[in-house]
């Protein structure tokens, strides 16, 4: 076989196919709070430095993306939802994905730490490392909290746009990222409980098959809890201000019913009977918790601007 | 003799080096609009001023401090 008849043969990956390698659809909840991060920071930043930070920020993101997809290629390619990703499906190759990744995470790191500064790159650097090593490669096949404590991989973009802001990290940050950190599990595990998954034929050990849904339920109920305190005690750190409080108390108490409902289901067969209505429901209702809460900041912090916003 | 071989592999790559190309614009306009950024924040141009190959004696203080002197 000639160089030439090999190549006629052989899937040529489009740009769209390294794309998808990105996980584009994650990456805009990174871009959202990012974004947020940098303008509730009180600290102003020129709008181009603004946009290469998200910039970097958002290819961060999708670099650890393209590295989770190389190590994961063998258990993408025995779930239904993974089986069409890029590697699974042939379009591109393992050893591309972990170039991308690797180059794309050396580039926006470095990018970050000329554009901004070295704290949010270094941010930024421990963002990719957490959710490609500590997340993909141990946590993921070995613990059925593995989505909790990986979690935190998701949850630190709000930091690294408020330290390209500031280059700080303050309090206002921290509770930023404990927010989205108690956030994920009620907001991952409810919408766990309703889709039919094979997790398990792969051999990912997820809360709602090690422990089935009962269980699963009372950590939902846990999490939310645990994430009243943090979700107000933003309220009164410098970026919150009686907006804030008013949607926030607002919010739990609708987020808060809703996993309470979850909880309470008194049997299986109810759940299945309605199609899991109320998981659905506080599924939905996750997504409207998280951002509300960040356009509440956005909203204190753009009226503090004229004057107006804050205690 | 046509000076360009073409061949279907260019073809096929088009999408590809098309996008690889509008990247490597992107790239080089986050550079320079990086570049006039940090330089416009550094302030008054004079502070920043030195010589640009050819030798500027006014921005040398010690110049400056040897001709008030005589």
């Amino acid at each position: 076989m000639t160089d030439a008849s090999l190549q006629d043969t052989t899937y040529e990956a489009s740009m769209g196919d390294y794309f998808a390698l990105l996980k584009p659809r994650v990456m805009s909840l990174v871009v959202f709070t990012a974004l947020a991060g940098l303008f509730v920071a009180p600290v102003p930043v020129h709008p181009f430095i603004a946009f290469v930070g998200i910039l970097c920020i958002a290819v961060g993101a999708g670099a650890s993306a393209a590295l989770n997809m190389w190590w994961d290629a063998d258990i993408d390619r025995i779930m239904k939802r993974t089986v069409g990703r890029p590697i699974p499906s042939g379009r591109v190759q393992p050893e591309e994905a972990l170039a991308i990744g690797l180059a794309l995470s050396g580039f926006s790191v470095v990018l970050l730490g000329l554009a901004a500064n070295w704290l949010a790159a270094g941010l930024l650097a421990f963002t990719i490392f957490f959710y490609a090593v500590v997340y993909t490669i141990w946590l993921k096949r070995s613990t059925p909290q593995n989505i909790v404590i990986g979690g935190l991989s998701g949850a630190l973009p709000p930091m690294i746009g408020w330290a390209v802001a500031t280059g700080t990290v303050t309090v206002e940050s921290a509770l930023m990222v404990a927010l989205i950190f108690m956030w994920t599990p009620p907001h991952f595990w409810s919408l766990a409980i309703f889709v039919k998954s094979d997790y398990g034929r792969a051999g990912v050990p997820m809360l709602t098959e090690t422990h089935g849904r009962r269980v699963t339920r009372n950590h939902i109920l846990g999490y939310m809890v645990a994430l009243v305190p943090v979700s107000l005690a933003i309220a009164f750190t410098s970026i919150g201000g009686p907006i804030y409080l008013v949607t926030a108390v607002a919010l739990n108490l609708w987020f808060g019913k809703a996993c309470y409902d979850v909880w309470a289901r008194a049997s299986e067969d109810e759940a299945e009977a309605d199609r899991f209505a109320l998981e659905r429901r506080a599924f939905k209702v996750s997504l409207a918790y998280l951002f509300l809460h960040f356009t509440a900041l956005m909203a204190e912090a753009a009226l503090r601007g004229v004057g107006f916003g804050g205690w | 003799m046509a000076i360009k071989v073409e061949h279907e592999l260019h073809e096929r790559r088009k999408g590809r080096n098309i996008g690889l190309l509008l990247l490597l614009i992107g790239f080089v306009g986050i550079v320079f609009g990086l570049t006039v950024v940090k330089v416009l924040q550094l302030g008054e141009a004079g502070k920043f001023e030195r010589f640009d190959h050819v030798a500027r004696p006014q921005l040398e203080p010690a110049t400056q401090s040897t001709e008030g002197s005589e």
